[in-house]
């Protein structure tokens, strides 16, 4: 045990998530924030369209609405206390990023800037209500930004490209965790009284996503091992517009703009489905009308994607026949210059990937791959909870994506991310500190780093008879093919037949990198057994969940059945073997009802 | 169609010096070239080191020469570099393996110019944002794009002269906060560019606008600053 370090709290990622967790908790608590990247690497700066509060800033709006919406667009699996208690928290924490100098856009009068984005809406209306507040459409970067230079401003300790491998709890209370030094390849123990996983989501496991290489389920795979359940896994979010094949995320803002859906026949086809607000449903519906599409023939030259359409003569034509307007009340139009400031990135994506402009040309997009909705179960104050009674694991606490509190239930709402990670970060980080403060420090074992290093040994010295690069192609495409969208029995059999399979050939692969520097060989071969552990879970939940809600859709039970799955699922893995149980939705002030956009 | 990939390579528990290995692929030309990295990496030689995380351009990881300019490995397409192609590490900062140098001189930099918003006034009394008109706002739009790739300070001759030189990315940065409204530091930060090792170090090699994935105009943003603090006014 050479290297041991000591902290009250330490924070596990530094997105958004955990250098808000980081950020508060060093108020009052010595903490570290340990993270596999450079903070500014981390996912939360993909994040483009913009995170949601009712600021009101061009029209009507208010918390109830906002919470209504977020129920509603959970399909009422959500957790409402914890909706709620986010939705009111939203305003002042967007008031908090902008007084830490986050450069929002701004209205003509010099508020915050506001969107519409789907399934966010004026209750009386129904329409799409301005909720979503934007820095261009690069909002996420903005946040990680701000939160990291204000993490340097008030002087937090980081241990950047530190990669935690191993979660240490002694008489069932957190003690602290394992990770390895990327630059040496040496083991550190940080011995803690809290430990806030911040380790963001797990879509790396399907072929066509938006995420980020290091997106590997690491903190919700560490976890598991040791014995904490995860939660309603069975629910992943497919976003409807990716960039055909690629999958890099073409934001809802584009369609929060007037941009429309066009399929091969040169149909706008949401309305449809969708009849209120067409384009601007929630994702899971407007991906699964994509699929329709496509299935039915009507995929552009018979290939699975069809057209985003943002090129300002076709905004004006549909958002004329749709009766849009600007807040003065005049009908709603938009010039190539407008395009080209409110989305440079996204036209940027298109020029540099696909060759196209989207100013002028439409863009081919498919849905991928994007957010993990499930995860490590947590209360609204961030505090991990074990089991279906919601009992506190002392000192353990997650927030971010990786969490699940639950606020997104069966299918998140856009711009709702980024809201859960300022405002779940921010009270996790007070909790854990706020416990450190009365409790202390749990006597380390032994060997800390045994499992830890045993884990890398079998790495090191498997037969070489399977190739790691092999199982991880063959994982993501099964996947995306038998667990995505669609689901049903049959194909999600296979794919855990599959799973068995690749977690036996995973048993043979070797590390060609004897090296200790940067092995990074050693790294990916370790997340690929992350993302094989994640993936079951998310394949049991599926196929023990016999009804379609929220983005999970079961095409042998299509419909929603409140009387037997208004439920949480909760999955253990222990000795080898999958449990499966049950906790109840919170429910308030909004019964279950039909979900119609 | 087949390219062939010549990449550098340095690992300093077995090599003395570094050397050049090259294998023969086949890509697609829409191919990036972080995807033949990948490549290499899984069937090839899986020691290959590089770091790379968002795959679209927009975290900074994977900052490396192609072809002797500095783009992000994610965002350069086998038909804009064509099928002979060359991989190197970011100069001017060390090596640690194969195509990961040493960031800390760079963040160190950064960190130099208080890279964070500073208003100690008191907040609006309604408790809301401060305000800030779009033009405000667009003053300092572009510099607002930073992803810190380090591409810039890499190509610039002024650095690989001296690290202490804070480079582009760090007076990006400077013009971020100097030319926001709402900051209340900007004297400060001027007094620290205008040091021996700031913006009297830049001689317009032009190096860092080029090299800039996010198309950051960072010669004018420099030449912005320079002129800020020979008059004393930021407008
Ligand atoms: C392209 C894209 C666009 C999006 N747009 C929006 C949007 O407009 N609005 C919205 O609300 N949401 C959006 N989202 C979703 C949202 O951005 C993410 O859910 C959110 O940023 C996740 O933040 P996080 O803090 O949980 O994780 P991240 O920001 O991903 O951070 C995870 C951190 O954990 C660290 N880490 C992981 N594993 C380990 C380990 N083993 N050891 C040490 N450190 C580790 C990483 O280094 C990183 O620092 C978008 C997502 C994507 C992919
Ligand atoms: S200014 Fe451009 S090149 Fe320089 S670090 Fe920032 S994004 Fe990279
Ligand atoms: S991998 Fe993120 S910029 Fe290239």
């Amino acid at each position: 045990m050479a290297n041991v370090h000591q902290f009250d709290v330490v924070v596990v990622g530094a997105g958004g998530a955990g250098l808000m967790a980081g950020l508060y908790a060093s108020r009052t608590a010595r903490t570290a924030v340990i993270s596999k990247l450079y903070p500014t690497r981390s996912h939360t700066g993909a994040a483009q369209g913009g995170i949601s509060a009712a600021l009101g800033n061009y029209e009507e709006d208010k918390p109830e609405w906002h919470t209504y919406d977020t129920v509603k667009g959970s399909d009422y699996l959500g957790d409402q206390d914890a909706i709620e208690f986010m939705c009111n928290e939203a305003i002042d924490a967007i008031i908090e990023l902008e007084h830490m100098g986050l450069p929002f856009d701004r209205t003509p009068q010099g508020r915050i800037s506001q969107r519409p984005f789907g399934g966010h809406t004026n209750n009386v209306t129904g329409k799409p209500v301005r909720r979503a507040c934007h820095a261009a459409d690069r909002t996420g970067h903005m946040i990680l930004q701000t939160l990291y230079q204000q993490c340097l401003k008030n002087k937090v300790t980081f241990f950047d490209e530190y990669q935690v491998l191993d979660f240490i709890a002694v008489n069932g209370k957190a003690a602290g965790v394992v990770a390895v030094e990327l630059a040496t390849g040496e083991l550190h123990t940080f011995h803690a009284k809290a430990v806030i996983f911040a380790t963001g989501g797990h879509g790396r496991i399907f072929e066509v996503t938006s995420n980020a290489y290091a997106y590997t389920g690491d903190g919700a795979a560490i976890l598991l091992r040791r014995g904490i359940p995860l939660e309603d896994m069975e629910f992943f979010q497919f976003h409807p517009t990716g960039i055909y094949k690629l999958g890099i995320l073409i934001t809802e803002g584009v369609r929060g703009e007037g941009g429309v859906l066009i399929n091969g026949l040169g149909e706008r086809f949401m309305p449809k489905y969708a009849p209120t607000v067409k384009d601007l449903a929630s994702r899971d519906v407007i991906s699964r009308a994509i699929y329709t599409e496509i299935r039915e023939g009507r995929g552009v030259n018979g290939k699975n994607y069809v057209w985003l359409d943002v090129r300002p003569e076709s905004v004006i034509k549909y958002a004329a026949m749709d009766g849009r307007t600007n807040p003065d009340g005049s009908p709603y139009t938009i010039t190539a210059e407008q395009v080209l400031q409110k989305l440079p990135d996204i036209i940027d994506f298109c020029r540099v990937y696909l060759g196209v402009d989207p100013v002028t040309q439409m863009m081919p997009i498919q849905p991928t791959a994007h957010y993990t909705m499930g995860g490590i179960p947590t209360n609204k104050f961030g505090e991990v909870v074990i089991d279906s009674n919601n009992t506190v694991f002392s000192g353990l606490y997650a927030a971010g994506e990786c969490a699940c509190v639950s606020v997104h239930g069966a299918n998140r709402l856009g711009t709702n991310s980024l809201l859960d990670l300022v405002v779940f970060g921010k009270y996790a980080g007070l909790k854990a500190a706020e416990y450190a403060k009365h409790a202390d420090f749990e006597k380390l074992p032994q060997e800390p780093e045994a499992e830890a290093k045993s884990q890398f040994e079998a790495l090191r010295n498997g037969s070489d008879k399977e190739n790691a690069f092999d199982i991880s192609t063959e994982m993501k495409k099964v996947m995306f093919e038998e667990v995505g969208i669609y689901r049903n029995e049959q194909g999600m059999k296979r794919a855990l037949e599959k799973i068995a399979e690749w977690k036996e050939r995973y048993t043979h692969i070797r590390v060609q990198d004897t090296g200790r520097i940067f092995n990074t060989e050693l790294l990916n071969a370790w997340e690929l057994g992350n993302m094989l552990d994640v993936a079951e879970v998310v394949a049991v939940s599926a196929l023990n969940r016999q009804e379609s809600r929220g983005g999970h859709s079961r095409e042998d039970f299509p419909q929603r059945d409140d009387a037997n799955w208004l439920k949480h699922t909760l999955v253990w893995k222990q000795n080898g073997k999958i449990n499966i149980d049950y906790k109840p939705v919170t429910i308030t002030n909004y019964q279950p009802k039909e979900r119609v956009y | 169609m087949q390219v062939t990939l010549k990449i550098f390579r340095y690992n300093p528990e077995v090599d003395k010096t570094f050397h050049y290995e090259t294998y023969t692929l086949e890509a697609e030309e829409t191919d990036r070239i972080l995807d033949l990295l990948e490549k290499v990496k899984g069937y090839h030689d899986g020691a290959l080191s590089f770091r790379r995380s968002c795959a679209h351009g927009v975290c900074g990881s994977d900052a490396m020469r192609i072809n002797g300019r500095n783009m992000l490995a994610c965002k350069a397409l086998v038909r804009d570099v064509g099928n002979r192609i060359t991989v190197e590490p970011l100069l001017g900062l060390k090596v640690v393996k194969d195509l990961i140098v040493d960031m800390e001189p760079f963040f160190d930099n950064y960190k130099k110019i208080l890279p964070y918003f500073i208003n100690d006034s008191p907040l609006p009394a309604d408790g809301r944002e401060r305000l800030q008109s779009p033009e405000q706002r667009a003053r300092f739009d572009e510099t607002t794009k930073c992803i810190l790739c380090a591409a810039c300070t890499t190509s610039c001759p002024s650095f690989w002269a001296s690290d202490q030189y804070y480079g582009p990315a760090a007076l990006v940065t400077a013009h971020r906060f100097i030319f926001d409204s709402r900051d209340e530091a900007a004297a400060e930060r001027m007094h620290i560019i205008a040091e021996t090792d700031g913006l009297a170090r830049c001689h317009t090699a032009y190096n860092c606008t080029l090299a800039c994935p996010r198309e950051i105009p960072i010669t004018k943003a420099i030449g912005e600053l320079k002129m800020a603090t020979i008059t004393g006014k930021v407008e």
